[in-house]
């Protein structure tokens, strides 16, 4: 019976299994609980499901024996859309991927473009590019522990705490790029346009007032007893099973593996900056979330290098085409440090003005992949910090 | 020693709270409908067409070119070409759109129209209070609601309409100054039919010029 979830056995003698992706168990595997197994659905709206996420749970007691992500409620059909539209129109739509950074998203875009067709990037724009990540990547986690918090209890202050550090980044994203969230800023070979009078100035003043927000914060969090032991050796990703599961970010780094590709591959002007890779010793919760916050650290001294160093001269490579974009056929893949880890663009061209292939590695999704593996055994209550901690976005898991 | 973590926590907390009426860093809220922030210069909403001067059907800048169309992301636009042609800022004679519909349920305010566009036709406004009664026909717009003058635009983007205009109006006087000059030659050129070889060498060159 058991080989009998992953097919289509509607009204086939199979009661209970027509669709597929409904239950987490057949009836004889509950039967093998011996009938104290309880399933229950959380989501898809949930408040802790970080959006539209459903995760079938099967407890005996308050205990998790069985976990199945379902997900798909949130597909937009992004890579199909992409394979039919212009290079330059798939890049807003990039920006619905993970909507908390829609600029690193943007990079990694062009980047594959820009591997794809050969175009340089001048020194201001990678410039740019470095600080507008970086600022996105301490938003982003600014505010995933603030919803990790939100998940554990403490509802409302440290996540509105973080939004308030949140909005002046996002303040600093509007007057640069004309939206909060949605920029759509970064073009093939640069940026779109270079930043207005005094912008150099605004991030340098949030770049000073940040490291006084995250002492606050931590002395707000790190230290709370409730959180260390609601976190502490809850959830543990070993370094095998990371490493086997394709994990990439703070989760991978959390369980202790060096691997950050700001460092290993260096794209773009990182090797120029020295910082460090904080690693995790446990890989469980409390780690993922001091990994975190140590990041941001280091994403400040990144911010604060880029900001003395970053040149006066043009934003875009002058051989950069906007419209009428067809670059030669050929394949390439492009992939950056995200936030919340590996972001790769795949994409094929046939000497089209669309690409022939366009797929997207999504790191939410694929860490998503260990949730049952972190799961199991561990009280349905932890389920929702140790989701909250591999950081999704459903945008990008469902695309 | 147990307890002294959430108490440093609470003491956070303390001091937000006092710091909220009185650390100018920590009043951040704006009241909405009675406070408002001042709008970034580049901020964006839906798109809009300018026109030059005071008449729309005269001074609207975009030719009908259709390349908006093409290029937007959700296929938000909607062109139909004139039959005639008027007069553009040149004294060329252009299409105009007789039917111009953005409809603003379906853009994604990307502003890939406002950068593809050739002739600074299509702008971005910063209108944010849009609510309507009507979903379907109020969030269509046609080309009478979308059609804003330029002095409109010269407020929303001080920066980047100063500059279009100098380079608009940089054309204008090029493309008069070469009428004019086109019209001396062929006024020469009726006048003694035997240097008409060179008069004819710059009007042909004329249209690489000024396109």
């Amino acid at each position: 019976m058991s080989g009998g979830n992953g097919g289509s056995t509607q009204g086939s003698g199979s009661p209970g299994l027509s669709a597929v992706d409904r239950f987490a168990l057949l009836p004889q595997e509950m039967e093998d609980g011996g009938g104290s197994w309880l399933e229950i659905s959380m989501g898809p709206q949930h408040p802790s499901t970080h959006g539209v996420f459903r995760m079938d749970v099967v407890l005996e007691g308050e205990t998790v024996v069985k976990l199945k992500p379902v997900f798909g409620y949130l597909h937009r059909n992004h890579e199909k859309i992409a394979e039919g539209t212009s290079y330059l129109s798939s890049m807003p739509y990039t920006d619905r991927l993970d909507y908390f950074c829609s600029l690193t998203n943007n990079w990694a875009y062009a980047l594959a473009v820009e591997t794809l067709v050969g175009l340089q990037v001048p020194e201001r724009a990678e410039y740019l590019r470095v600080i507008t990540a970086e600022l996105t990547r301490l938003q982003n986690h600014t505010c995933l522990a603030g919803f990790l918090m939100q998940d554990m209890g403490a509802s409302g202050t440290p996540l509105m705490y973080g939004f308030r550090e949140r909005e002046f980044i996002l303040d600093l994203f509007e007057s640069l790029t004309g939206a909060r969230m949605m920029c759509n800023y970064m073009r093939f070979g640069g940026c779109r346009c270079d930043t207005p009078a005094g912008w150099l100035d605004q991030v340098r003043t949030v770049v000073t007032d940040y490291p006084q927000f995250l002492d606050e914060f931590e002395n707000l969090l790190t230290g709370n007893e409730i959180l260390m032991s609601r976190t502490q050796g809850v959830g543990v990703l070993t370094k095998e099973l990371a490493v086997n599961a394709s994990i990439s970010g703070p989760c991978l780094r959390a369980a202790g593996v060096d691997y950050d590709l700001r460092k290993v591959d260096g794209y773009g002007i990182y090797p120029r900056f020295p910082f460090r890779v904080p690693l995790g010793d446990h890989g469980d919760t409390y780690d993922r979330y001091m990994l975190r916050i140590l990041e941001m650290r280091e994403s400040l001294k990144i911010l604060e290098q880029a900001l003395k160093e970053i040149p006066e001269g043009p934003v875009i490579d002058p051989k950069a085409k906007l419209r009428g974009f067809r670059p030669k056929p050929g394949e390439a893949y492009g992939r950056i440090e995200g936030p919340k880890g590996e972001l790769g663009f795949y994409l094929i061209s046939d000497g089209g003005a669309n690409p022939y292939r366009y797929r997207v590695r999504p790191p939410s999704l694929i860490n998503l992949t260990v949730l049952e593996d972190l799961c199991l055994g561990h009280n349905v209550a932890d389920t929702v910090i140790i989701l909250g901690s591999i950081d999704i976005v459903l945008g990008e898991v469902d695309r | 020693m147990l307890g002294v973590g959430i108490l440093k926590g609470l003491a956070e907390t303390g001091r937000n709270f006092v710091g909220s009426y009185f650390d100018p860093k920590r009043m951040v809220t704006v009241e909405y409908p009675e406070q408002r922030l001042p709008l970034k210069e580049n901020s964006r909403q839906f798109p809009f067409l300018v026109f030059d001067g005071d008449e729309a059907a005269i001074g609207l800048r975009c030719v009908a070119c259709q390349i908006c169309e093409k290029e937007c992301p959700p296929q938000c636009i909607y062109i139909e070409k004139s039959k005639d042609k008027k007069p553009d800022h040149l004294g060329k004679p252009q299409y105009y759109p007789a039917v111009f519909d953005i409809d603003t349920s379906v853009c994604m305010s990307c502003q890939i129209c406002v950068e593809v566009c050739p002739f600074d036709a299509i702008k971005m406004d910063n209108q944010y209070e849009l609510s309507t009664t009507d979903r379907f026909g109020g969030l269509l717009l046609n080309r009478d609601q979308l059609t804003k003058p330029n002095g409109y635009f010269q407020t929303l983007h001080p920066t980047d309409a100063s500059e279009i205009d100098t380079r608009r109006e940089e054309e204008r006087v090029k493309a008069a100054a070469k009428a004019r000059a086109d019209a001396e030659a062929k006024a020469a050129s009726a006048a003694k039919p035997k240097v008409a070889a060179t008069g004819t060498t710059t009007v042909n060159n004329a249209p690489g010029v000024a396109s």
